[in-house]
């Protein structure tokens, strides 16, 4: 395997992780106030549309497009659509005590419908043909550093060729850190992922405290979809539905940095290196893996080594529960509607 | 010194507004009133969204998605054959559920069950008799899928391994070893298996009557009624209701948690599996990644929302065949694309859903509580 492939794996690892990233770390925040919200992939699938369809508004027959304006518009839509859809959630179940686990899943069937309905439609609905794309928006997300981006050679290409959505991501699962382990009303939040009959005791507002980790865990995992967008598809629609095993890879990620946004951040660097295995990996030992298993056509055993990030998950999982250490358990009412006068 | 004449300071509280309060039983009449309320709120919705879109009025809207669902007799048999097989998963949640085992895995044993079929088709086709073929495909079906899902069955009752997320992985895993399998078997380097013995008709479930889902249906109706009288009179079944709700009552009681567990999830994935097999040998005869279509997620809302009762789980079935067939319709009417008739049945979900809690519970108003009090 050579270095520039090396690094190609590097840098599409970052990428994919990027994504996952933004969704995970939405969710540890909505997991945290014991709100166990399935409609991850679903509220990525929101993110995604609303920025596409924003940055779509602006640019169509607008020739003189600034990119950042562009990208900004992108930003702002698919924090609201984001936001709405955390909203959805939070009313049905705070407000309303539907269960948690069918409610995230309809919020996911839902955002895929959406997104995928207009995704396809959009430009057809605006009278025009063809495919979507808003080239602005995504050269916006995708430039990267000046300078630093070319400077240092090879540490360059694994460090700075990114858009700044990249180093984004970072900066909040660092700031979600920061905000569960070492403030206040984060160790609240945490009280009332726990016990929110003690939270509640203790004078601190349950409802406000779980509408407002889920809405802004949602708006987190909106800015996901909408780099998944505009750097990972390039500013087009991909109808293959491949945002939503993006949202669902993101959900276990949440079990597997054991609901600590630090672990985020190499995690999904790490789920990256698993998902692009298949494509880096050299051919010579695919070919051996392959007449071993009696397979004459090397692109078959693609398929199998793509299930890679998925078994790892699944071994991961069964370690952690093997070891069943206390720190690294879910929050102990996770998935459990609160009734102040039930206890 | 004690002052006798000490006075308690009365601070007045501020009373809110309303509270909650949990109902007793509601009478069944009444909850399915609120029930259809938010059905035909829901619909409502969904007509206005397509009325955004297309600019149809709401009346036009469900004219035109009743004769996409039931307008020809071709039509009210894809309805049923849609509704055959997204009750046919449900059913095989139901006891899952039941167990409080949240088993978002039924994608995946959908998908194994609907490849073992595909499989056996593709080799033993025109080798062994039809009827055989029939009854062993549909044994190795419900076999494979019920692994798949005793798998992570297995790791919940020994290590209490996160189900949810097992089951889910599963789904990929699944759905990686059918596109490995369509490459294997696809020989126009097309990516797809195509209609497996389209001529001979190897291994197809026979036309009843000259019926295509005939036969599907009645086999997905027995599994239904067998199913409700397992839950309701067979000791197993009340098995699964002291595990689902209390294992340390069960525990207590001398019924054994883990072989609970993993008899419930094989049987629940074998029906699953089975409904793989319906999905192959009865409607679309060929495999892909498409094979499961998302079928999986929605039966488990169509489940906890027919509380594992078999009746309301068809109602529920009926009403989200007769959304998606309709809104199939007007999609193609206006030449859109499919993803439509997710928006509509979300939304429609997300109405029983939030209608749920006017079922369970009721808000009392400040002076509606004093008068209680007074009373």
């Amino acid at each position: 395997m050579t270095l520039t492939s090396f690094i190609a794996w590097i840098a599409a690892a970052i990428t994919f992780g990027t994504i996952i990233m933004y969704g995970s770390v939405g969710e540890i925040l909505t997991e945290k106030a014991g709100n166990l919200n399935l409609g991850v992939p679903g509220i990525m699938y929101l993110g995604a549309i609303a920025s596409l369809a924003g940055a779509f508004f602006y640019e169509n027959g607008n020739p003189d497009a600034v990119p950042w304006i562009s990208a900004l518009i992108a930003i702002v839509c698919a924090l609201i659509a984001s936001f709405l859809g955390g909203l959805l959630y939070s009313f049905l179940t705070v407000t309303l005590r539907a269960n948690q686990n069918v409610t995230g899943l309809t919020l996911t069937i839902f955002g895929s419908g959406v997104a995928n309905f207009f995704g396809g439609s959009l430009v057809k609905l605006s009278g025009g043909v063809g495919q979507i794309s808003v080239s602005a928006a995504s050269s916006a997300v995708r430039s990267t550093i000046p300078f630093l981006s070319t400077a240092l050679g090879r540490v360059s290409e694994i460090l700075f060729s990114y858009g700044f959505m990249a180093y984004l991501a970072i900066i909040i699962a660092v700031c979600a850190h920061y905000f569960l382990n070492r403030t206040h009303v984060g160790l609240n939040l945490r009280a009332v992922g726990e016990n929110p009959a003690t939270a509640d005791a203790a004078g601190i507002n349950v409802t406000k405290y779980k509408y407002t980790a889920t809405c802004i865990g949602a708006m987190i995992e909106g800015l996901g979809g909408m780099y998944y967008v505009m750097d990972y598809v390039k500013g087009t629609w991909d109808t293959g539905g491949g945002l939503e095993a993006l949202g669902w890879l993101a959900v276990a990620l949440v079990i597997f940095t054991s609901w600590k946004p630090r672990n985020a951040i190499w995690g999904a660097y790490l789920f990256g290196f698993c998902y692009w295995v298949y494509l880096y990996i050299p051919s010579s030992i695919f070919a051996k893996l392959a007449s071993m298993l009696g397979a004459t056509n090397t692109t078959y055993m693609q398929n199998l080594y793509q299930m890679i990030p998925y078994l790892v998950t699944i071994i991961v999982l069964i370690l952690v529960s093997k070891r069943k250490r206390r720190e690294n358990q879910n929050p102990a009412s996770l998935g459990v509607s609160y009734f102040r006068e039930e206890r | 010194m004690k002052n006798e004449n000490y006075e308690i300071p009365r601070k007045t509280v501020k009373e809110p507004l309303f509270h909650l309060v949990r109902r007793d039983e509601l009478p069944v009449w009444r909850v399915w009133c609120i029930r259809i309320a938010a059905v035909l709120l829901g619909m409502l919705v969904s007509a206005l969204f397509i009325n955004g879109i297309t600019k149809l009025n709401p009346v036009a809207v469900y004219q035109s998605m009743f004769a996409g669902a039931f307008g020809t007799p071709g039509r009210i048999w894809q309805t049923l054959k849609e509704m055959a097989l997204l009750l046919c998963i449900a059913v095989g949640l139901a006891p899952a559920f039941k167990l409080r085992f949240w088993n978002v895995g039924a994608e995946g044993q959908i998908l194994i069950g609907g490849l073992v079929t595909a499989a056996m088709m593709i080799s033993f086709g025109g080798k062994i008799p039809n009827a055989i073929l029939l009854v062993l495909m549909f044994i190795l079906a419900a076999l494979c899928g019920a692994v798949w899902g005793l798998i992570p069955a297995y790791f919940k009752s020994k290590y209490k391994t996160n189900e949810t997320l097992f089951t889910l992985m599963m789904n990929y895993v699944a759905l990686q070893l059918v596109e490995f399998f369509v490459d294997i078997w696809d020989k126009k380097q097309s990516h797809s298996v195509g209609v497996i013995n389209a001529q001979t008709r190897d291994g197809w479930m026979p036309y009843l009557g000259g019926q295509q889902f005939l036969l599907m249906v009645i086999i997905v109706a027995l599994l239904t009624v067998g199913m409700y009288f397992y839950l309701k009179n067979s000791k197993q079944g009340y098995e699964i209701t002291v595990v689902g709700e209390s294992e340390n009552t069960a525990r207590y009681a001398g019924i054994s948690v883990s072989r609970v567990i993993l008899r419930t999830i094989a049987i629940s994935a074998a029906i699953c599996g089975i409904a793989g097999y319906l999905e192959v040998t009865a409607v679309s005869h060929t495999i892909s990644s498409l094979t499961a279509g998302g079928r999986g997620f929605t039966a488990i809302i169509v489940a906890w929302l027919g509380k594992f009762n078999p009746i309301a789980m068809t109602l529920i079935t009926a009403l989200l065949s007769f959304m998606s067939r309709g809104a199939n319709q007007i999609a193609s009417d206006f030449n859109f694309n499919k993803h439509a008739s997710n928006i509509l049945i979300g939304i429609i979900l997300f109405f029983i859903l939030g209608s749920e809690f006017f079922i369970n519970y009721r808000i009392v108003f400040r002076h509606h509580a004093k008068k209680e009090e007074e009373n």
